[in-house]
């Protein structure tokens, strides 16, 4: 399973850095990514941008950007060039595939994020390091980790699920942004809720410690997750695939 | 007795209120080059996908490879090689990656996936390409690299869905010729689907017709050209007026009479009685310069037998 998955992944990294756009294939835009989040965001920032826990909710929406732009054709993409009943022909088992698509959308989205996170440390160090290495404290680093790796999962998961329903790249984009839009519901829904409610949310949430809220961000996220891989497994059949 | 690689048992799919294939029983022997002919719609890509385990039956069941197809797909699509209606090719990668991916993915290794990728390209006449891009190849060439694809495994069982399409004359005989061989040489089972009547007659050990999912006639081509093919015999000459044709018409044993650019073509319901024709035209006043029996063709063999079908089935026109 792990050899027949590595081989999947292997594949969309392959055509993924291939790619032929405008910007000489995903190389150039990649770089760009780099130099906006990675470099000159954190330089904005200053020296505060490695000490503060906050760069964690930063840092969590980038997989979440990264995934989103190769996600959507993950499926829909072989289904449109008509390679998708040729690989369903093979092999492979239904769950390797699925598990080798969303592994090459986590290992592209969580791997540049860490690579962005890296070259920030690296830029303000240079910048504002004065000769001493500047690094994000421990706590801060492990949380920065295993939050993208989770928003990685669950974009990832969530783009997989819309792509293999949706006959074309451009329908799966369009899926995955109205999916990617309601995930901001909460914030059209909190101003217009009762004052005394609003008032009742603040009181538990400023009750909370850091670390306790980004316990409940991680199990919430872990669940989002498993929910999410659960229900892709249960729709990649392969007959219905080919009817589609 | 050869093994048999594909047997179906009155196997039949639905699509909703569709009947894509009805009651199909074949058996294909091991080793061979077996034609799976038919008009557009007739159910060919339904049988393949069925026969790889892609879609499940509606009715009776199949074996392949001795497994069976609604439980065992797995196990059938790991020993076979399938080139289906499009390449399935990656046109982002190269020649070359689209080789390594499914050399992987058949779990060949390096070594091997190095030498086979090397020797399928180079017998193809690819492998100074093979680091281009597939996207930017002729159909051709993307065909010819779809099937070095599909041997790349060395697979027991080979399911080819319009192979030669797209390919040149000088390119589509190569290809027969390692198709011939294949099934010569290392007993390689050829499931062939094609459009191509002459490409079936000189490939082909049997073949079967399927029409509107139903299975009109399955043997050697010899056969099935003796089969229901009318004897018929061309007439070149002048003065074939509508009284002559008339004449010929009505005479015994005689099926239809064809006419065109000043010749003649007289279609038989049995054994052609040609001195009766010759009495018929020359009665008649008109000229014979050439009397010759036609040989028949499994082009004719083919038609006839998909036109029979359609008159007497007014359904079949449904799918």
């Amino acid at each position: 399973m792990f050899r027949d998955m590595s081989t999947v992944i292997w594949k969309e990294i392959k055509e993924i850095f291939g790619q032929r756009g405008r910007f000489k294939g995903g190389k150039v835009g990649i770089l760009v990514f780099l130099a906006v989040f990675g470099i000159f965001l954190p330089l904005q920032n200053g020296p505060d941008w490695i000490r503060s826990p906050l760069v964690m909710i930063y840092w969590a929406w980038i997989p979440f950007l990264l995934a989103s732009g190769v996600v959507a054709d993950s499926f829909a993409g072989e289904r449109e060039r008509h390679t998708l009943e040729t690989l369903l022909a093979s092999r492979l088992t239904d769950r390797a595939i699925l598990a080798g698509k969303i592994g090459a959308a986590v290992l592209y989205a969580w791997g540049l994020t860490l690579i962005c996170v890296l070259a920030g440390a690296v830029a303000i160090t240079a910048v504002h390091g004065q000769g001493r290495i500047l690094f994000y404290a421990a706590p801060i680093a492990a949380g920065i980790a295993g939050l993208t790796f989770l928003v990685a999962l669950l974009a990832s998961g969530l783009g997989v699920l819309v792509s293999l329903r949706a006959a074309t790249v451009r329908q799966a984009q369009q899926m995955f942004s109205v999916a990617f839009l309601l995930m901001f519901i909460p914030l059209f829904v909190l101003p217009m809720l009762p004052a005394a409610v609003k008032a009742r949310l603040l009181l538990a949430v400023s009750g909370l410690n850091a670390a306790t809220a980004a316990l409940v961000v991680v199990l919430l996220l872990a669940v989002a997750d498993a929910v999410i891989l659960l229900v892709a497994d249960s729709r990649f059949r392969r007959n219905r695939l080919i009817l589609d | 007795m050869s093994e048999t690689v594909i047997r179906t048992i009155k196997l039949g799919r639905d699509f909703k209120t569709v009947t894509a294939l009805e009651g199909l029983d074949l058996e294909v022997p091991a080793g061979i080059v077996f034609g799976f002919l038919g008009p557009n719609g007739a159910g060919k890509t339904t049988t393949i996908r069925l026969l790889l385990g892609l879609l499940e039956p509606t009715r009776g069941r199949a074996e392949v490879l001795g497994h069976d197809v609604a439980s065992h797909g797995s196990e059938i699509r790991a020993l076979s090689g399938a080139l289906l209606e499009q390449s399935g090719l990656y046109e982002r990668l190269s020649a070359a990656d689209n080789l390594e991916y499914y050399g992987r993915i058949w779990r060949l290794s390096e070594a091997d996936r190095r030498a086979r990728t090397r020797e399928l390209l180079t017998h193809f006449g690819l492998w100074d390409r093979r680091a281009e891009q597939a996207g930017l190849w002729s159909r051709g060439m993307k065909q010819k690299l779809a099937v070095a694809r599909t041997l790349l495994h060395r697979p027991r069982l080979v399911f080819l869905d319009e192979p030669t399409a797209g390919l040149d004359p000088v390119a589509a005989a190569s290809l027969r010729d390692d198709l011939a061989g294949l099934a010569a040489r290392e007993g390689t089972t050829i499931f062939l689907t094609t459009h191509n009547l002459d490409e079936a007659e000189r490939l082909c050990h049997r073949v079967a017709i399927i029409r509107a999912g139903r299975l009109l006639a399955e043997g050697p081509v010899e056969e099935l050209k003796r089969g229901p093919t009318a004897p018929a015999t061309d007439v070149r000459g002048r003065g074939f007026t509508p009284a002559v044709i008339g004449r010929v018409g009505a005479l015994a044993g005689v099926d239809r009479v064809d006419s065109a650019d000043g010749a003649l073509t007289v279609f038989w319901n049995r054994t052609a009685d040609t001195s009766a024709l010759l009495r018929a035209l020359v009665d008649g006043g008109a000229v014979v310069d050439e009397l010759t029996a036609r040989k028949a063709t499994f082009e004719d063999a083919f038609l006839k037998l998909v036109k029979n079908e359609t008159q007497e089935d007014p359904a079949c026109s449904a799918i």
